[in-house]
């Protein structure tokens, strides 16, 4: 059994139909990336998934894995930008559901494994704030890892990130597939990276146009069109 | 010094309203810190306006002032957080319509009712003499609630305000807690409102956690100096209102400008 299912999912963004009659499975053990030009649906399909937006129609499945269990990662919002909180804090507030109403040791020290894992413990006590967009994408991922052991859903958030800083973090989600045999649901706006490091695409434009195995996604049309046609040069 | 002090606790007044004052500028510091930070300072401003029309309306009708504004309050809670949540309507100017039909409504049944009189003036503005000795148990037994409250609920309420999407995944009810906050704002409001009067009271929310934000840079830290922050301002402003013939509300107003002015002074200084 796939640990996520979506079948024929429609979802509305303000009665405005976005994504339409979206139908995958993800299995464990899986990296799948989400791909498609900007405004086609990708980050309100994860939401669909989340059950952050109610869908319109058809449904989501989930086996082996219940809905509070996932690390997810969102795109940041307005409010952070000028939000007083430590790395620590948002880091601990992983487990707002899973102890009340103070935290455990337990999930201190979870929380403080996963600090060091993405050696963050260096500005472990700063403000998020402060940080560099590199940082803060480490920090909420460490967050993420906090509240899962199996499945990350992460949003690539289309700025504020260097190319230098985007490989590192593709590096970094690779290595927590493979080490640590984490499942991974990511909506990625730099294709050839998300080829490189995903083994299923699921390539959307509002529909799914293609989802497959990554080494077939790269002879679509769709991929040549996503990178400019390189390939034929 | 001492003087002063011994002489402001004779007075039976004074007393309710220190104790009743400190309680709320605590509940209203904490708040404010959440409320600030999610954008809805305007939902204080909106919440007292609606706090003093209810406040004439059980005046005119010669009941309990709390009673009636209490459950009144709340219900505008509701209200306003559903329309700031509700991006298709504006919702700044939705806000500020039904604030200032309150008012306006207020204002009318206060006149027709004991005519435009001192009482309008110590509704608006703020009286130490507001608070009497029935109000006294009322009160701290509701600020008391907001207080445990806030510490029982401090984690949910850190994330929703930091992250609702985040929050929302792993399953926290983020609606609740949003009311929940709207709801203990409302609370603090209508206790606080005499006193501080109905056109200040908000800022006893927002001041505070703004104070402490230029130079405090994590939640907790925040939290905490925007509490003490708060109750320091409210005990210097009492004390200059009880020496001199000035409302109380304005005197802690300005005690929280001149303690925004000293900490914004020491966030430059220190960047």
């Amino acid at each position: 059994m796939p640990l996520i299912k979506c079948e024929n999912l429609h979802l509305h963004y303000d009665k405005t139909p976005v994504v339409h009659n979206v139908s995958f499975e993800v299995e464990e053990g899986d990296f799948v990336s989400i791909v498609g030009e900007n405004g086609t649906g990708k980050s309100t399909l994860v939401k669909g998934i989340l059950g952050l937006i109610k869908n319109a129609d058809g449904k989501v499945i989930f086996d082996g894995i219940s809905k509070n269990e996932i690390g997810y990662l969102p795109q940041q919002t307005s409010v952070q930008k000028d939000f007083p909180a430590s790395v620590y804090e948002v880091v601990m507030s992983a487990f707002q559901n899973k102890s009340f109403p103070f935290y455990k040791k337990s999930q201190k020290q979870l929380a403080d494994e996963n600090i060091k894992l993405l050696g963050i413990e260096n500005i472990r006590k700063k403000s998020y704030m402060d940080l560099s967009g590199g940082q803060q994408q480490r920090v909420l991922l460490a967050r993420a890892l906090c509240a899962t052991k199996k499945l990350l859903i992460l949003d690539e958030p289309i700025t504020g990130l260097d190319p230098v800083v985007t490989a590192e973090f593709y590096e970094l989600i690779s290595e927590l597939h493979k080490e640590k045999g984490l499942t991974i649901l990511m909506v990625s706006h730099d294709v050839k990276r998300a080829v490189e490091s995903s083994d299923k695409i699921l390539h959307m434009d509002k529909k799914v146009l293609f989802f497959g195995k990554t080494e077939d996604y790269i002879k679509t049309e769709y991929f040549n069109k996503m990178t400019g046609g390189n390939e034929n040069a | 010094m001492l003087e002063t002090v011994s002489s402001m606790f004779s007075y039976d007044f004074m007393v309710r309203a220190i104790v009743v004052g400190i309680l709320v500028s605590l509940c209203a510091a904490l708040l404010g810190v959440s409320l600030v930070l999610k954008r809805y300072s305007m939902i204080g401003d909106g919440l007292s306006h609606v706090g003093f029309g209810a406040l004439s309306i059980a005046l005119a009708m010669n009941v309990a002032p709390l009673v009636v504004s209490i459950p009144v309050v709340v219900i505008a809670a509701f209200l306003l957080l559903r329309i700031s949540e509700n991006s298709k309507i504006k919702g700044d100017s939705a806000i500020a319509i039904i604030s200032s039909s309150a008012l306006a409504i207020g204002i009318i049944v206060t006149s027709l009712t004991t005519g435009m009189n001192l009482d309008i003036n110590s509704y608006m503005f703020g009286s130490i003499l507001a608070i009497s000795e029935s109000d006294v148990w009322l009160s701290v037994i509701l600020t008391v609630i907001v207080l445990v409250l806030f510490v029982l609920f401090y984690n949910k309420i850190f994330a929703v305000t930091f992250d609702e999407n985040f929050a929302k995944a792993v399953g926290t009810k983020t609606n609740i807690y949003n009311m929940l906050i709207a709801v203990l704002a409302a609370i603090t409001i209508v206790v606080g409102m005499r006193m501080m009067g109905a056109l200040l009271i908000s800022s006893l929310i927002i001041f505070p956690s703004l104070t402490s934000m230029r130079v405090f840079k994590s939640f907790r830290s925040v939290v905490i100096s925007s509490a003490i922050i708060s109750v320091v301002c409210f005990i210097i402003g009492i004390t200059v209102s009880f020496l001199y013939p000035v409302p109380a509300g304005p005197s802690i107003v300005i005690t929280n400008l001149i303690a925004f002015l000293i900490f914004w002074l020491v966030g430059k200084i220190k960047r």
